[in-house]
């Protein structure tokens, strides 16, 4: 998990508000102005909040200003000046992402593969360019021709060592606006480009025909192609070879997620249990049905292809999905989790909106509150199903959250809303704070 | 919770521990300190009841899972003989025909080995002075146990068949989470009074005749 929370996650909400009395950042505003030094050199651009690059989220939330009025600030100095632009660029550069402990631009600088490749296609390409355009007397496009290629490379530099949520971002959100998809289009989309080519090239061969009708004229045209060849026949190797690098990078990568991902399977479901066990040896009964519940995940992974964890199809009762939540907060929050149940029922739509909302509260109260052990108590009822999650933190003020602020309370009331049920939130400074859940029952044991 | 309030009569009650795992025990006599003395320890049922019989502590710590027959077995040894002893069951067991076992049998309650020190000594006062000692996890069985709706009883005293519905709200609070201070507070009743309320439902729990019970934890047995 990440080593640092954004301000963001707590009771306050989702726009960079900590109205959380008891959150990371308790003592309020009184004490700000202390941290601001330090804060400022662990800065995060975090990628839940961001319009761009996440800078003002960043900024919002190392200072405390909302993140809507740190964006409407930079606009207008940009609006006003120009080099604001510049100064958001490096601060994208400069910051890095949350969880990551290096920025962009020392990973740009590090880059030697990226730098190399750059040198290797953009140098002959500039030489042609260079000899092609100073043959042809066109000293302008040369000109500009060097300053292009330069911002080129260090674009691709920063693309290469942006990761990867960002590269996802710049490829969705950015390339598309260019006009320059990569993927989608496919083969129209090549027939377009081909035919564009063709007609650009005859073009450009009109022109020189009909400017110089003799072949003497033509003769530097020769030369340029000669020159072409011979960068080709010179630097070809070198290029074949950077395109095998990056296509075995491409796989390398594609292999690490892999590995990734099966990492935080195993570690979801397997290492989990094998924490389980391991504290209740001394209670066979327990680890053997823990074991068998892995096992039949894992087989369920393995060789159904599904997913495993999820509060999904697999969890068909409620019971069982309380004491997935228990476990799934404990292995990810290291916070004991106490479950009493009573009562069992189907789950329904519904229902799974209460484990959601329960589980938020309880991954909200395991995150804030400071205690080490949250209570989840459900009871069925012939009509309704009531869920407590209560911790003995250090609670807060409800009535100090302000209504738009309340991001958590308000998205878990939305969650069971939806449904008809009921969510009510308890607390006072130093008295810890409950979330008390109610869902209507649709289905009533017979 | 503060490990003040309720005292032992004449002082540092005696306590012995009846548990397998010799880390265990250290860890519980370490806890409990100076605040109780230990009269003695035993890691099997039938060394347990001997010892017991002989050194008649004021409160047993007894551990649900046990060589030799388990909790229930030592109370079942020593009860009838020493109504005097009381008992307080300890355990990681979460399945609930093992806790409702020892309860029926004569245990003054039922707390999980996860709890706090100051909360355990706590727990050894209340049972020391005759109340009882119901974790979130017993009061949430109780509650299932006698679960609304179900059918009513044969039993001679429909009343021991029957939560009422004051005992109901208590057990509930208990469930979620809350002390006894807090159960009164939210109720507006004293802790004496909920203290009361606990052990009538204990009292219910050893002697209702109630079918649903056995049946449930019968039941319970196969989940």
């Amino acid at each position: 998990m990440g080593q640092w929370e954004p301000p963001e996650r707590g009771w306050g909400g989702t726009g960079g508000h900590w109205s959380y009395r008891g959150g990371p950042f308790a003592g309020g505003r009184r004490h700000h102005h202390h941290h601001v030094g330090k804060k400022l050199r662990t800065l995060r651009r975090s990628p839940d909040n961001r319009v761009l690059g996440g800078v003002c989220g960043a900024v919002s939330s190392a200072t405390g200003i909302d993140a809507t009025w740190v964006r409407i600030g930079f606009v207008l100095l940009s609006i006003c000046s120009g080099v604001m632009l510049f100064v958001y660029a490096m601060a994208w550069l400069l910051i890095p992402m949350e969880g990551e402990t290096s920025n962009i631009y020392s990973r740009a600088i590090n880059d030697r593969r990226g730098i190399r490749l750059i040198a290797a296609v953009l140098i002959p390409v500039l030489i042609a360019v260079q000899v092609i355009t100073s043959t042809l007397h066109l000293a302008f496009v040369g000109f500009i021709g060097w300053p292009t290629f330069i911002a080129l490379g260090v674009l691709i530099l920063i693309w290469r060592n942006a990761n990867e949520s960002e590269k996802a971002f710049i490829d969705h959100d950015v390339v598309p606006l260019l006009g320059a998809d990569p993927h989608g289009g496919g083969r129209r989309w090549l027939l377009a480009r081909v035919a564009v080519g063709i007609l650009v090239g005859a073009g450009g061969i009109a022109l020189l025909v009909e400017g110089h009708t003799t072949a003497a004229a033509l003769r530097p045209v020769g030369g340029a192609v000669l020159v072409v060849a011979a960068s080709v026949i010179i630097f070809g190797p070198w290029w074949l070879s950077l395109v095998r690098d990056l296509i075995a990078e491409r796989q390398a990568r594609a292999l690490a997620e892999e590995r990734a991902q099966m990492a935080a399977h195993v570690h979801d479901s397997v290492l989990q249990t094998l924490a389980l066990i391991q504290r209740s040896s001394d209670d066979p009964q327990h680890v053997v049905r823990l074991a068998r519940a892995q096992e039949r995940e894992l087989r369920a992974w393995l060789f159904e292809g599904r997913s495993p964890g999820a509060i999904g199809e697999e969890t068909t009762r409620l019971a069982e999905g309380v004491a997935f939540l228990q476990r799934q907060v404990e292995a990810d929050h290291g916070i004991a989790v106490q479950v009493v149940m009573v009562g069992d029922c189907e789950l329904d739509e519904a229902l799974r909106a209460l484990l959601d909302a329960a589980r938020e509260a309880t991954v909200n109260s395991a995150k804030w509150s400071g205690a080490d052990q949250v209570s989840v108590y459900a009871e069925v009822e012939p009509d309704t199903v009531m869920l407590y999650v209560r911790d003995r933190g250090r609670g807060f003020d409800p009535g100090a959250v302000p209504e738009d602020r309340q991001g958590i309370a308000q998205s878990i009331r939305a969650r069971v809303a939806r449904f008809g049920g009921s969510a009510v939130i308890r607390s006072a400074p130093g008295e810890g704070a409950e979330v008390q859940l109610s869902m209507p029952r649709r289905e009533r044991v017979a | 919770m503060s490990a003040t309030e309720p005292s032992a009569p004449g002082g540092r009650p005696r306590i012995f521990l009846v548990e397998d795992h010799a880390v265990f025990r250290a860890g519980v006599k370490a806890e409990l300190g100076d605040a109780v003395e230990v009269v003695g320890e035993a890691d099997e049922a039938a060394a347990a009841i001997e010892l017991i019989g002989e050194r008649l502590p004021d409160v047993v710590l007894l551990d649900v899972h046990l060589p030799g027959g388990g909790g229930h077995a030592v109370l079942r040894g020593v009860r009838p003989h020493h109504p005097e002893v009381q008992f307080l069951a300890l355990s990681v067991s979460d399945a609930p025909e093992d806790v409702i076992d020892v309860i029926r049998a004569g245990a003054r309650g039922y707390i999980t080995k996860t709890i706090s020190g100051p909360e355990l000594l706590q727990a050894v006062y209340r049972v020391a002075a005759g109340d009882a000692v119901f974790s979130p996890r017993l009061a949430g069985f109780v509650l299932d146990a006698f679960a609304q709706g179900s059918a009513p009883t044969t039993g001679l005293d429909p009343e021991l068949d029957q939560l009422s519905p004051r005992e109901r709200e208590v057990l509930r609070l208990i469930a979620r989470g809350y002390t006894y201070k807090e159960v009164g507070r939210d109720l507006g009743i004293s802790a004496k009074t909920v203290e009361s309320h606990v052990s009538s439902v204990l009292r219910k729990l050893q002697l209702s005749t109630r079918h649903e019970l056995t049946r449930w934890a019968t039941d319970r047995r196969l989940v």
